[in-house]
């Protein structure tokens, strides 16, 4: 049997470097730096206003805002990888029966208690070698960190521009990905688009209640870990 | 009996089923096989729990060969 070890999409970004646990924490890094570089000038001149003129306390408030909106929205992005995607532009949903088939496929592929969290939540959470993935429709979340996770969030999914893409089904999508994932982890965060790394707590803040049950499931194994529980 | 199912609009479809000792179901999967590698879709094979491998070739032994649509950034 002719196998191949490295994901095949990764020829098309040829000159990204390969994802390892190194270059996760170096790209987690400088996601926190960049957040610092937009938080603490703001948050600086709304000091430095109110220091001088209290009367600026409006100005001072609006820099608190910026301080606060920007890394929110940067949670927003890194959220918004785990949703379904909007079924616009003449690409009507799949159909119950197909939906069935992908999913009783999907159901094929992973474990009973896998298959119950992506009924509640329509995500599936899979553990890998860099971490704990959370796989949706168009992304996923790997959680990298035994003590203090940092959720990275990828956008990826199957190449819109392949004929019959559109129309997959979303246990298909998922589907995809997962298998991409199961063949190759690091070749598969090395293709995805980072959106948004951070703490698991400012991602959690944005996503909706089904997701925060999947980020949870996710979350579990390494809270066990790091507790020492056996 | 082994299946090659290609992932679709309809779910999933069958393309070819085969046993390792009829020949002749054999190479009606191989020539199904190679007609998708030749449509850009990419076969996988699950080797085990959490892991997968991507196949060039039939795998004539395998119950099971997934074809999949390449992956890329969103």
């Amino acid at each position: 049997m002719a196998t191949v070890d490295v994901l095949p999409e990764t020829a098309a970004v040829h000159w990204r470097r390969r994802v390892d646990a190194g270059q996760l924490r170096v790209r987690g890094r400088l996601w926190t730096l960049t957040m610092a570089a937009h938080v603490i000038p703001f948050a600086g001149a709304a000091t430095l206003l109110l220091s001088l003129q209290p009367l600026a306390l409006p100005v001072a408030l609006v820099c608190l805002a910026h301080a606060w909106i920007i890394p929110e929205l940067y949670a927003q992005r890194g959220a918004n990888v785990l949703r379904p995607p909007r079924r616009m532009g003449g690409h009507e949903a799949p159909a119950a029966g197909p939906e069935q088939r992908s999913v009783g496929l999907l159901g094929d592929l992973v474990g009973h208690e896998a298959r119950e969290l992506h009924a509640r939540t329509g995500l599936l959470v899979e553990p890998g070698s860099l971490g704990t993935w959370i796989v949706g429709e168009s992304g996923a979340v790997l959680l990298h960190g035994r003590r203090r996770p940092r959720a990275y969030c990828y956008c990826v999914k199957v190449d819109p521009r392949r004929s019959g893409a559109r129309e997959l089904p979303s246990g298909d999508r998922i589907a995809h990905l997962l298998l991409a994932l199961r063949s190759d982890e690091q070749g598969f965060a090395t293709v995805a688009n980072l959106a948004f790394a951070g703490a698991t707590w400012r991602l959690r803040r944005r996503m909706g209640k089904p997701t925060r049950a999947a980020l949870k499931a996710a979350l579990a194994p390494i809270d066990t870990r790091s507790s020492g529980a056996p | 009996m082994s299946r090659l199912i290609r992932m679709d609009h309809t779910g999933h479809s069958t393309l070819a089923e085969w046993t390792p000792e009829d020949p002749a179901a054999v190479e009606a999967a191989v020539t199904a096989f190679r007609a998708e590698l030749d449509r850009g879709y990419l076969a996988m094979v699950s080797t085990g729990p959490g892991h997968a491998e991507h196949v060039r070739e039939l795998p004539v032994y395998a119950e099971l060969v997934i074809l999949r649509l390449p992956i890329a950034g969103g």
